[in-house]
């Protein structure tokens, strides 16, 4: 037994737990896209539930439609409210699916491969949620392909030299290549699917999306080239979409927006974000689809760790903030910052730094990060933490600009409040009907680990039983 | 051209119980000198192409082709306009402003390059194809699952059917079958 231990060693033999062949794994994980059985009461409730937001948001988009922005709270000087931060909230989200089916792709970490289907889903709807907001924030969504450059009879052109034009690219290219990664990593699935489902119309649906994949090994050797220069891609793309988000803010000149350290504190802003979000959506998921071989607690983990890591440059990136101000000399920083520790806003200033600085830091130990429900609280609070620092970033900074006889308090309105909620039920009814009808977890990428683990444990029990013999 | 009326069928496809058998396999079908050879696996095995002798460099170049063709353009597009058909004089500020320029230049490179990553992949697979002939395979939609194939094609100027059966026989197959003799060999 202790040899036994030895040979697989504390990183490997965790991953995937239990007894499993390829047949166990298919089956675990196609099961809830072929079977209404796999889904309990749960499935249904969260679902009816986010429709009924589903239908909120509707309801907030045609109001809005209707009567205009004015709906919102958002006033002059504060031009950009809850729209904008909503929109780099959802956007943040997004970047843990990329960072973890690319990023740690490109550096080999095979823990991903359970958790990189979901998280890439969670990308591509919640950048449809950040989509949204710009869109409808240019007042009339009708004519948003002005944003394009195209050839028009106005021969006008866009703007160039702009951050929000390069925002335009930068988000659209993001959701395309998102969608694309998540696209093809989803071929050979589907083709599993295909061949599993006992429904005609299954076979007929997946059979089309599948178009035919055959498993050839020649189509595979193509296929990992395609994957593997997409994560390529992919991985700078990501940490780009941030920084010129970021640039959205850092190329204006208002007091708490111009400084250079926002591009990397958004990237880790994004990516702390993201993972809470990953692991707030996995933690039940897990439990309600008899996922716990295949996402483990050393996923759970894991993931903590990362999440404490990024935690902690963004935690660093505030006190750089403040540092930087005061040493600047400049008195609107300084003025910024006084407003923010002791302004009519404060209170959201101190939940932000319990929520994003004191609170993650309970996952320095490791009974917190194995115990599911701290970490699930981790999750909400950071959730909550990085919309409370958009929140301070874009509207408070805008309140108080260089002119006291422009300043104005900003206060969402119950349009704002709506449209929010709205897409959090888009987003969950999205991802729910994700699980129901598409495999949650890359179930060939988990076979190829698991084929992998297995190679390594041989490789590792003939080394240890040849310098057993040696001696 | 009698032999050429005999051959239009698939292959003799071989069932294997691993992905090791499989490559082993593949290795002693290619050592035989047969080249119109396949395998079919629930993953991508290691080493699997290499034992069927698969060679294909040409996505990473249409990759880098398309890379650049987006770079370029996106650049030259913020150029022409900025310069050429959208001139503005703000202040005197330089026209061609190329820093600027950057952060669409890399945005479109990455698109072009992503979207020629997966079209191409799937056009040198000569993916959507409804139907192939090996899908007539007993077992085949285990293929998929967790059973493993190889298919010495009939193309194959060495193809013999009995040779290639006694050779099949001789590795770790469960299962051999004559496949597709109905069809057309269009694939």
């Amino acid at each position: 037994m202790t040899h036994d231990h030895q040979i697989l060693g504390p990183e490997e033999d965790e991953l995937i737990t239990g007894k499993q062949t390829y047949e166990t794994i298919t089956e675990s994980i196609a099961r809830p896209s072929l079977d209404w059985g796999a889904h309990g009461k749960q499935w249904f409730g969260i679902l009816a539930v986010s429709f009924l937001f589903v239908n909120v948001l509707m309801i907030a988009v045609g109001w809005l439609l209707y009567q205009g922005i004015g709906v919102w709270g958002n006033n002059i000087p504060t031009g950009w409210g809850m729209d904008i931060i909503n929109f780099v909230w959802w956007i943040g989200i997004g970047h843990a699916g990329t960072l973890i089916s690319a990023i740690l792709l490109l550096m080999r970490q095979k823990w991903r491969t359970s958790i990189n289907r979901f998280a890439e889903a969670m990308t591509i709807f919640a950048v449809m949620c950040a989509g949204l907001y710009p869109l409808l924030h240019t007042g009339r969504p009708w004519v948003a392909y002005w944003l394009f450059p195209y050839p028009n009879w106005l021969s006008m052109w866009p703007q160039f030299r702009s951050p929000l034009v390069w925002d335009v690219f930068a988000v659209s290219t993001y959701f395309t290549v998102s969608l694309l990664y998540w696209g093809i990593g989803l071929v050979p699935d589907i083709a599993t699917l295909r061949d599993r489902t006992k429904s005609k119309i299954g076979r007929v649906v997946y059979g089309m999306v599948a178009m035919g994949w055959r498993n050839s090994a020649k189509h595979w050797k193509r296929f990992d080239t395609a994957y593997l220069i997409l994560a390529g891609l992919s991985t700078p793309l990501v940490l780009s979409v941030h920084s010129i988000v970021s640039f959205d803010f850092a190329v204006g000149i208002i007091p708490g927006w111009h400084t250079t350290i926002f591009p990397p504190y958004f990237v880790a802003g994004a990516v702390y974000a993201g993972f809470a979000m990953v692991m707030f959506l996995a933690i039940p998921v897990r439990k309600w689809y008899n996922l716990k071989d295949v996402i483990t607690m050393t996923h759970i983990d894991w993931m903590c760790k990362i999440l404490l890591a990024t935690g902690l440059i963004v935690f660093f990136s505030y006190a750089a903030e403040i540092f930087m101000a005061f040493y600047s000399g400049d008195t609107f920083e300084i003025a910024n910052t006084n407003n923010r520790f002791f302004g009519p806003y404060s209170f959201y200033y101190w939940s932000l730094i319990f929520c994003n600085g004191l609170a993650p830091q309970v996952l320095w130990w490791n009974k917190a990060r194995r115990n599911i429900p701290t970490v699930f609280a981790v999750t909400i609070t950071v959730s909550i933490g990085m919309w409370l620092e958009r929140f301070i970033i874009i509207p408070v900074s805008l309140t108080r600009d260089f002119v006291p006889t422009s300043w104005r308090m900003y206060v969402p309105t119950f349009w704002d409040v709506t449209m929010y909620v709205g897409t959090l039920g888009f987003f969950f009814f999205m991802m729910f009907l994700f699980i129901r009808f598409l495999p949650m977890i890359s179930i060939f990428e988990v076979r190829e680990l698991l084929d992998t683990l297995r190679q390594n444990a041989k490789a590792k029990k003939e080394a240890v039983g040849a310098s057993e013999g040696g001696h | 051209m009698d032999a050429v009326a005999e051959k239009t069928y698939y292959g003799l496809v071989a069932e294997y119980e691993s992905a090791e058998d499989l490559v082993r396999a593949a290795n002693a079908v290619y050592d035989e000198g047969f080249r119109d050879i396949d395998a079919f696996a629930p993953f991508p095995v290691h080493g699997l192409p290499e034992a069927l002798g698969f060679e294909d460099s040409r996505l990473p170049w249409m990759i880098f082709v398309g890379g650049c063709t987006g770079g370029l353009g996106g650049f030259a597009l913020q150029w022409w306009v900025s310069a050429g058909a959208y001139a503005h004089n703000v202040g005197g500020r330089p026209l061609f402003s190329w820093p600027a320029f950057i952060p669409i230049t890399f945005e479109c490179t990455v698109l072009f390059s992503a979207l020629t990553a997966v079209f191409g992949m799937f056009a040198l697979n000569k993916l959507p194809m409804p139907h192939h002939p090996v899908f007539e395979t007993p077992n085949f939609n285990r293929a998929s699952q967790d059973a493993f194939f190889l298919a010495v094609e009939s193309r194959d100027p060495l193809y013999d059917p009995e040779a290639v059966r006694t050779l099949l026989e001789k590795t770790s197959a469960v299962n051999i079958s004559l496949v597709g003799q109905e069809e057309e060999a269009d694939w």
